[in-house]
């Protein structure tokens, strides 16, 4: 019954379906929680969530989301990027205008400080624009980690080569810090993707990537419809590798077979 | 077995060496060891592996020595060096880059580090 109820309202509140396969990871990743609040057990749990504020329903939240992310996940998206969507997102801006890119589920900020990597190293690709990235993460705790571009020795070994590493990186005494210029094209802050992005305003490069796998085929479907209309007129949608918007989105449409990389429907890759 | 490409690893840890050579072999290479920079030297005069995975820190020849001379004696290329060393400093690394090194490894390190630079440089 615990379970159930908290697999309801991860749902209501994030879009994250935990399958009865996969309801030992309400137990595992809960524990933490449990032990931080005094319980002692799920169903104490249900209790004070049916009465408490939105403070341990933000919490609980977080506790069930995965924050796996690395430099250059997939490396394939990165590529493209550097090659046409950089590029092409660039020219399609008036002089003076930035490119504007969202990282929708940006954690700990890998993908969003990647994709500023590649802004630093290609300027002559952006032809005088600035980019302002935007990463939105509905856990706040990842976001900390982002907005300070700290990171172990483990986490910048992971994707990011030994160059990339000298060039965009300082040492610091608790371990690796992204240099000032790319941490000032980021913008991080909480975000729910079921919540109306319109406020967000429009993006010539959108990553939604390894989120999605998450959800059930509905949210699924309205995500990519709300990513859909955030994207500029000739912007970019970038998903995860094992995923796809074919057959769940009309608004768009597949620029490359074996690549999950997406323009609004009738624009041409 | 013997198609299979050759990395050979230079530490003066043998708990390394067996680490790495785990690692390695478990991903289709062969592995030789060496002890410290001279032997490595001998060891790439003998049969040029395909990669060398080194240590900083050795006695006799350590390794930024081991990577001079290979890169003097075979060229900029080959063999393929990753350093793989507790030494962590940004100028420590790009010491060994200008030197001719690849790639660079900070140790500790576990095998999704090591393939993850493996692959990086197209190894694997």
């Amino acid at each position: 019954m615990a379970l159930d109820w908290l697999a309801r309202l991860l749902r209501t509140n994030s879009g994250l379906v935990i399958g009865p396969d996969k309801s030992y990871l309400l137990e595992t990743r809960l524990q933490p929680l449990l032990q931080r609040e005094g319980l002692d057990g799920l169903g104490a749990l249900v209790e004070r969530l049916r009465g408490d504020g939105p403070r341990l329903a933000q919490e609980f939240v977080e506790a069930m989301t995965t924050n796996e992310t690395l430099f250059f996940r997939d490396v394939s998206p990165f590529t493209h990027l550097a090659a046409h969507g950089l590029p092409q997102a660039a020219a399609s801006r008036p002089p003076g205008q930035p490119v504007r890119v969202w990282s929708a589920g940006a954690a700990s900020g890998q993908e969003a400080y990647s994709i500023a990597m590649l802004a630093a190293e290609n300027p002559e690709a952006l032809d005088g624009r600035a980019v302002r990235i935007l990463g939105t993460d509905i856990a706040q705790t990842p976001l900390g980690r982002a907005k300070s571009g700290i990171y172990t020795q483990f986490e910048v070994q992971r994707g990011l080569s030994a160059k990339r590493l000298i060039n965009h990186f300082d040492r610091v005494p608790e371990g690796w810090q992204i240099r000032a210029p790319l941490r000032a094209m980021c913008q991080f802050n909480v975000s729910n993707l079921l919540d109306d992005p319109a406020p967000l305003g429009a993006f010539d490069i959108v990553l939604c990537r390894n989120v999605l796998i998450y959800f059930d085929e509905a949210t699924k479907r309205a995500v990519l419809a709300a990513l859909a209309r955030q994207l500029a007129p000739e912007g970019w949608l970038y998903l995860g590798c094992s995923e796809t918007a074919v057959g769940l989105c009309s608004a768009l449409g597949q620029c490359n077979a074996g690549q999950a990389v997406y323009r609004r429907a009738g624009t041409p890759c | 077995m013997t198609d299979a490409p050759l990395c050979l690893v230079v530490d003066d840890s043998r708990v390394v060496r067996k680490v790495a050579r785990r690692i390695l072999e478990q991903h289709g290479y062969r592995v030789e060891e060496a002890e410290n920079g001279l032997e490595g030297l001998g060891a790439c005069r003998r049969t040029l592996p395909r990669c060398v995975l080194l240590d900083w820190n050795m006695p006799v020849m350590n390794g930024l020595g081991l990577l001079k001379a290979l890169r003097s004696e075979f060229g900029p290329d080959e063999p393929i060096v990753l350093f793989c060393t507790t030494e962590n400093e940004i100028g420590q690394i790009a010491i060994a880059l200008e030197s001719g090194a690849q790639e660079y490894i900070m140790k500790p390190f576990d095998e999704e580090i090591l393939v993850g630079k493996f692959t990086q440089i197209g190894l694997l």
